[in-house]
């Protein structure tokens, strides 16, 4: 079995079991909302329009949308009722899913009752049956396989888009989906998405089981169906036994591409072996990662330095690395209770790279070199460099003026370099392609680029833990830029594909 | 009146929109009476009907069963100890034929099993109990329509259009059965009807309403003498009909 596929299987049962949780209360939440809402809009013709149109609006918000909204709407809440809200991973998941899965219920709930002959009705109170009698005994069994058709579609949509779930930090089998894209790594992509068609599938079966049942009134389907239902679910609940063994759980964060998810599986590897239990949030985006840190979501994860200066301390001014990395550690301190641990060695930054044998006969090593030879020379840059602060501050210091500016994404803006339609590329400092490409990174000695560090921050529960930081604390220093290249390289390239689990253990051998 | 009445009504009103379904209506009917409710559609017969069991809210007026005001008590209770049979018979048809008939005792708390003397007493071989309301032919689920509604005991039976929807020759044996039972169980019975000659042959009592009012209140023997030209031609449809037929 190739390596991809054995380590996808692998993750497999702890992600489906976390996938049915989430899913299975989603629809447990919407049917105990949706059918109390259905039987009142049913009855009263006032609030069945609104009702009605609020969960078709819920419906038309994308679910990725809905699923993102909550988070911030959940941390404010969580700040104005000074309550312990988690604003990431389980609850906000469920929140978002279990709106999801309204409309359907409360829409079939509303024609199932609607639906039951007037004439029964009319029997039902002649006989003296009050309200509350002739809904339980009369409305409800006889709408009950239509209700029960819209939970089967609540549970098909909510299982599918549980998918999604991963982007807010609630572990699911869109882990394998979007680590799998990210990564190219389509095994990983395959198995997730078998895997929550599978699940969908099962459980539209057995919820077709039971509504076959309620159809014919044949108990044994009625019963079998939910009890195939329950023990899954029961299964969700109990913890895996193989998690059993042992020491307390850490949350490790990623943000979105390779090397986060290389270095979150190298901090796996260490805290494992230090004897903690882990588990994995990918796929943050970039501000929820250190929210989510500083809320004690997200135990540990590596962030950058430029990004935390711009995007949480909000500063525009560029200081040198050094003093850079030291008023993070006494701000992000002082504010959020949050440790930078310390720089692991690399920078992921934006640099200017050009071949090498290009740059050795033009004489350019420095961006001071650059301006110089620039007026000859073509300029290509990722989609957005052109517009950020960062090509900014270049202008301000070196004044480029090149012969011509164009603008790729970065597949194309490589192959641009690499054939010499640019001469001048931006680049992530620690992308792989450099070295595959053998390219150099010019030095920016006017300081117009910001330090992007590779920082390893630790959560304010974990900030005074001894040994959860010594368990760390060997990956300071530890990774120089070329390896953390190399470890890029061997997840991105396209033949003898690694994963990032295989690339952690290449870059960080020793953490056993 | 020597008798006392058992059901009152007094100047019962019932508007729709600028419409009087009901316009006044009084009628007393003493204990043990069979009444046909005759008229054209719309003159206010089943109105009348659900005022008594107050399925419909009269706007003004007043119904009074051994003498106690329906309004005091709640409609539940009430219809508890009242036997309504309508013409689409509403049987629940997730309930085989036993569950139909014994819900009513389940429903003030008690678990009697009466299935099998009711569906005697209509009539039905016992076996029927564990059989489903699809399975039943039209008279068959008329039949346990009745059953049902005896189930509870009631003094007062209120039926409407019981048989409208089955075939004459089944009408025609149901009507018959009925009377008889209204008979044996000592019942006071209300039916609505269409069908004049049905009324004649088995009520006690014919009362016509017309728009809303009664135009005729009077025993079959009587009412066909009835000097009304729109109840005279009501009621000599049926007459001038079983001309014709000897005729032939």
């Amino acid at each position: 079995m190739s390596p991809a596929l054995s380590e996808a299987l692998a993750d497999l049962p702890e992600l489906v079991r976390a996938h049915l949780l989430v899913s299975g209360a989603a629809v447990a939440i919407g049917v105990a909302v949706g059918l109390p809402l259905a039987i009142w809009a049913s009855a009263n013709r006032m609030v069945r329009t609104p009702i009605l149109g609020l969960a078709g609006l819920i419906q038309t918000v994308p679910a990725l949308a809905l699923l993102a909204l909550f988070y911030p709407m959940l941390l404010i809440l969580g700040q104005a009722s000074g309550l312990a809200i988690p604003a990431l991973g389980f609850l906000p998941a469920l929140v978002a899913l279990s709106l999801y899965a309204l409309l359907p219920i409360v829409r079939n709930g509303i024609a199932a009752l609607q639906g039951v002959d007037p004439a029964v009705l009319e029997a039902a109170d002649g006989i003296g049956m009050t309200r509350r009698q002739r809904l339980t005994l009369v409305e409800l069994p006889l709408g009950a396989p239509v209700i029960l058709a819209g939970i089967r579609t609540a549970a098909v949509w909510t299982i599918g888009a549980a998918t999604l779930a991963t982007t807010v930090g609630q572990p699911s089998l869109g882990n394998l989906i979007f680590s799998g894209l990210q990564t190219e790594n389509w095994v990983r992509v395959l198995v997730g998405c078998a895997a929550a068609a599978a699940l969908a599938l099962g459980a539209d079966g057995l919820l077709a089981l039971v509504e076959s049942g309620l159809k014919r009134r044949s108990r044994p389907r009625i019963l079998g169906g939910l009890a195939a239902l329950a023990a899954a679910l029961a299964l969700a609940f109990a913890p895996l036994s193989g998690q059993a063994a042992g020491g307390e759980t850490v949350v490790i964060g990623a943000k979105n591409f390779s090397e986060q998810y290389i270095l979150a599986s190298a901090i796996e590897r260490r805290l494992r072996a230090a004897g903690y239990r882990t588990e994995r949030r990918d796929n943050l985006g970039s501000t929820i990662a250190y929210q989510a840190l500083a809320a004690g979501d997200v135990d540990v994860y590596v962030d950058y330095g430029g990004t935390l200066w711009t995007n949480i301390l909000q500063r525009t001014d560029i200081p040198p690395p050094e003093q850079m990395r030291a008023q993070l550690t006494a701000q992000l301190r002082a504010r959020d209770g949050v440790l930078v641990l310390g720089a692991l060695g690399f920078e992921n930054a934006y640099a200017l790279a050009m071949r090498r044998a290009r740059a050795q006969a033009l004489g350019i090593a420095t961006l001071d070199d650059l301006t110089r030879a620039a007026p000859n020379l073509v300029f290509g840059a990722d989609l957005e460099f052109l517009s950020r602060p960062e090509w900014r501050s270049v202008q301000s210091r070196y004044r480029l003026a090149f012969a011509g500016q164009r603008s790729y994404s970065p597949t194309f803006m490589y192959r641009a370099v690499a054939d010499g339609s640019a001469d001048v590329i931006t680049a992530f400092s620690s992308d792989g392609r450099i070295a595959a490409l053998d390219l150099v990174t010019l030095a920016d000695p006017r300081r117009a680029l910001p330090s992007y560090d590779a920082l390893l921050l630790v959560s304010p529960a974990h900030a005074g833990d001894a040994r959860f930081t010594a368990a760390l604390r060997p990956l300071v220093g530890a990774i120089p830029v070329e390896r953390m290249r190399q470890a890029n390289l061997m997840v991105d390239r396209d033949a003898d594909k690694r994963t990032p689990a295989e690339a952690a253990r290449w870059l960080d051998p020793d953490g056993r | 009146m020597t008798e006392a009445a058992f059901l009152e009504i007094q100047g019962l009103t019932r508007r729709h929109g600028g419409r009087a379904a009901l316009d006044g209506v009084s009628l007393s009917v003493p204990a043990g009476q069979f009444v046909a409710l005759v008229g054209p559609s719309g003159s206010g017969k089943t109105t009348l009907l659900k005022s008594i069991n107050c399925l419909v809210e009269p706007d003004d007026g007043i119904v009074r069963i051994d003498g106690r005001d329906v309004r005091d008590q709640p409609a539940a209770a009430l219809r508890h100890g009242i036997g309504y049979v309508i013409q689409s018979i509403g049987l629940f048809p997730h309930m085989n034929v036993a569950e139909n008939i014994n819900i009513v005792p389940r429903l003030s708390g008690s678990d009697e099993d009466r299935a099998a003397e009711l569906l005697d007493l209509v009539a039905l071989p016992p076996e029927m109990a564990g059989r489903y309301p699809r399975e039943l032919s039209g008279g068959q689920q008329q039949r346990v329509g009745v059953a049902r509604a005896l189930a509870a005991r009631p003094r007062l039976m209120l039926m409407d259009e019981p048989f409208g929807a089955l075939d004459p020759v089944t009408r025609d044996a149901l009507g018959r059965a009925y009377r008889a039972l209204h008979e044996r169980l000592g019942l006071t019975t209300l039916m609505v009807t269409h069908d004049i000659a049905e009324a004649l042959l088995l009520a006690d009592r014919i009362v016509v309403l017309i728009d809303g009012r009664v135009r005729a209140d009077a025993a079959p023997a009587e009412i066909v003498s009835n000097a009304d030209p729109e109840v005279r031609a009501m009621i000599d449809v049926p007459r001038r009909q079983a001309e014709r037929l000897a005729a032939l």
